[in-house]
């Protein structure tokens, strides 16, 4: 399915017209859109008997902008990664993207189709997996719900064959295919629900916290798959998660999204550089010191004889924080650490007030 | 038939309706209700019919057939709204309906059909068997289920109860619609169920009612659920007659098909899924 129209067009047509369909190939991203707003309408209930009383007649309702003109776009094989707080836009921006859900305003294209309008097509050419929800039947077993995908996705026998046995040997499902959905374990059932999206070969993977709740080994196994699916068979993917470990292990390039705008689009390595220089120095102490007041540090935490430090090593370089502490108090062991992705990712959401109300 | 523009359809009604056919407890269980149900109503009509004066437009058998064939196949009435869709609405599983590559009206429906279908197949093949043959041989034949008149009734009757089965699955998928705006099925099932058994022909045949409300209970598209095909299979209605009243179910089946496509169009276009 993956690039249809391209590679017949290129079949039949000339040198020079491969030439120009290679170049728009080229031009046109895979996804392009273009200030999407979304605005939901939400009736709210008042409080108490009387109150609902009333609300028999007349319900107050409220708008709510989960997403304010939104505009990116993607190349095919890009894997990008989605995050921000709870209540962000992020599943909104999906299930646009995927076509369940018709924007408010605002225009968007993947590989050439409007989702919401001509939903049909577009789905056939896209896998979704949420993390939260299975696509599996509950009481079928898993076999019988990838073949009953196989018949409504009009997969022919012959290539659904190839694609289901590679599928269940990356994932190593072979030894669940014959149990009820229901009866598996989460990390079961996602790798399973993976399979499932990637049944009829899409071009484009949407994932929604496909990593939620899975234990350490799970986590990785997806990650390592999600990876070989991009680089390997180029399969774009948008990956919206709260997990970033995933972002750091899978993502070149990361949206975040906050009160339903873009607030950064770009490398994660970029945004680490720029969003703090920060580094932590732990010390600890070998007898308890007082305070221990030193030059371009301030004091994060103390417990006991230990110390943390923050400093920003562009001002005071380590080595000499180091070497000014070693002479001046016995020191039993110290290290510097970075701060972690998360407290990045917070520290972000808070200066651009981007925290769930 | 592995290529044509049914087959997700097809592969979707299969898999539904032998997931029903687990349902075997339940199928006998209402196998017990229905022998007990239609036996109270077979003695209450006998009552009447004995007490009764003038005539009415069905004799005693006739009715007791119909009453028979009411329970043996009120599997098929459209009564309530199918708790799978219940289950979709308040999981936000609907998000997945939507990513199939299939049109979701006739996804319901065909889901529909194979729900109706199975839970009926397994009840009415017994009650057949045991108010026809078994009643004639233990000396209840005058409480049984009598043959069609004629080869030609049971043909048309046959053509009737697939106009049902059409029929039925299209007001199933109308209240199903009908559950995402409400995202509950109590207040539509309540509804509907009184609705459904007193118009269709269900609780009282609709000959038994007063003359002059006749014509306006054949027109209604709940008649073609019950009363309808029953009359043909006594060939109350036959000939041109019951081919007109299978007309009148193909009309009402198309007509409630395009009210619930639009209405589908209309509500997905709005639907908000659920939790995150």
């Amino acid at each position: 399915m993956r690039g249809c129209p391209r590679t017949q067009s290129l079949t039949v047509t000339t040198d020079g017209a491969i030439v120009r369909a290679l170049l728009t190939a080229r031009a046109m991203p895979q996804i392009a859109v273009q200030d999407l707003s979304k605005t939901y309408r939400v009736a709210e209930r008042r409080r108490g008997l009387l109150g609902a009383a009333r609300g028999l007649f007349s319900r107050p309702h409220r708008h709510i902008d989960a997403l304010r003109s939104v505009s990116f776009s993607l190349e095919e094989g890009e894997l990008v990664g989605v995050i921000g707080p709870n209540g962000a836009g992020k599943s909104t921006l999906i299930k646009i993207l995927c076509g369940i859900l018709e924007p408010s305003s605002g225009y968007c294209e993947v590989d050439g189709l409007v989702p919401w309008n001509e939903r049909i097509l577009h789905v056939a050419r896209i896998g979704v997996v949420f993390g939260q929800r299975t696509q599996l039947w509950w009481d079928l077993p898993v076999i019988d719900s990838f073949e009953l995908l196989r018949d409504i996705y009009r997969v022919p026998e012959a290539k659904f064959r190839p694609t289901a046995e590679a599928l269940i040997y990356l994932l190593k499902i072979g030894q669940l295919l014959h149990q009820p959905v229901r009866q598996l374990s989460l990390g079961q059932r996602m790798r399973c629900d993976i399979a499932a999206a990637m049944l009829h070969s899409p071009s484009i993977l949407f994932l929604d916290e496909p990593t939620i709740g899975l234990d350490a080994n799970s986590k990785l196994a997806l990650r390592n798959f999600i990876k070989s699916l991009n680089r390997d068979r180029g399969v774009t993917v948008i990956l919206a998660t709260h997990d970033m470990h995933d972002i750091e292990a899978l993502a070149e390039r990361v949206l975040i999204i906050g009160n339903g705008q873009i607030l950064r689009d770009g490398p994660i390595a970029e945004m680490r550089a720029q969003t703090s220089g920060e580094r932590r120095l732990i010390v600890d102490f070998a007898e308890d010191v007082g305070d221990v007041m030193m030059e371009g540090t301030t004091i994060l935490r103390r417990t006991g004889r230990r110390i943390e430090f923050a400093f920003d090593p562009r001002v005071t370089a380590a080595h000499t924080l180091i070497a000014r502490l070693t002479t001046e108090h016995g020191i039993e062991d110290l290290s510097i650490e970075e701060p972690t992705i998360e407290e990045l990712i917070a520290k972000f959401y808070t200066t651009h007030g981007a925290v769930e109300a | 038939m592995i290529c044509t523009p049914a087959r997700p359809y097809l592969a979707i009604f299969a898999a539904r309706f032998l997931m029903m056919l687990q349902y075997r407890a339940a199928a006998v269980a209402g196998i017990v209700t229905q022998f007990w149900f239609g036996a109270i109503m077979v003695m209450a009509l006998s009552v009447f019919y004995m007490g009764g004066r003038g005539s009415a437009s069905i004799t005693r058998a006739e009715a007791i057939t119909y009453i028979w064939l009411g329970q043996a196949f009120l599997g098929l009435l459209p009564w309530n709204v199918d708790p799978e869709i219940v289950l979709l609405m308040r999981t936000g599983n609907v998000a997945y309906e939507r990513l199939r590559p299939i049109n979701t009206y006739f996804y319901w429906l065909v889901r529909a059909m194979a729900w109706r279908t199975a839970a009926t197949l397994m009840r009415s093949i017994p009650l057949l068997i045991v108010t026809s043959v078994l009643f004639e041989y233990v000396g209840l034949g005058d409480w049984s289920l009598r043959p069609p008149p004629s080869l030609e009734a049971l043909a048309l009757f046959v053509l009737s109860m697939v106009a049902v089965v059409f029929l039925s699955s299209a007001i199933t998928t109308l209240l199903n619609i009908s559950v995402v705006w409400t995202i509950s099925e109590q207040g539509i099932n309540i509804f509907t169920n009184s609705l459904v058994i007193i118009l269709s022909g269900m609780a009282i045949p609709l000959p038994l009612f007063p003359d002059w409300v006749h014509p306006v209970l054949l027109v209604q598209p709940l008649a073609g659920l019950v009363d309808i095909p029953y009359r043909i299979y006594f060939a109350n209605f036959s000939g041109a007659k019951a081919l007109g009243a299978i007309a009148l179910q193909v009309f009402w089946t198309a007509a409630l098909i395009v009210l619930g496509r639009l209405l589908m169009a209309r509500t997905m276009r709005r639907v908000q899924i659920q939790g995150g």
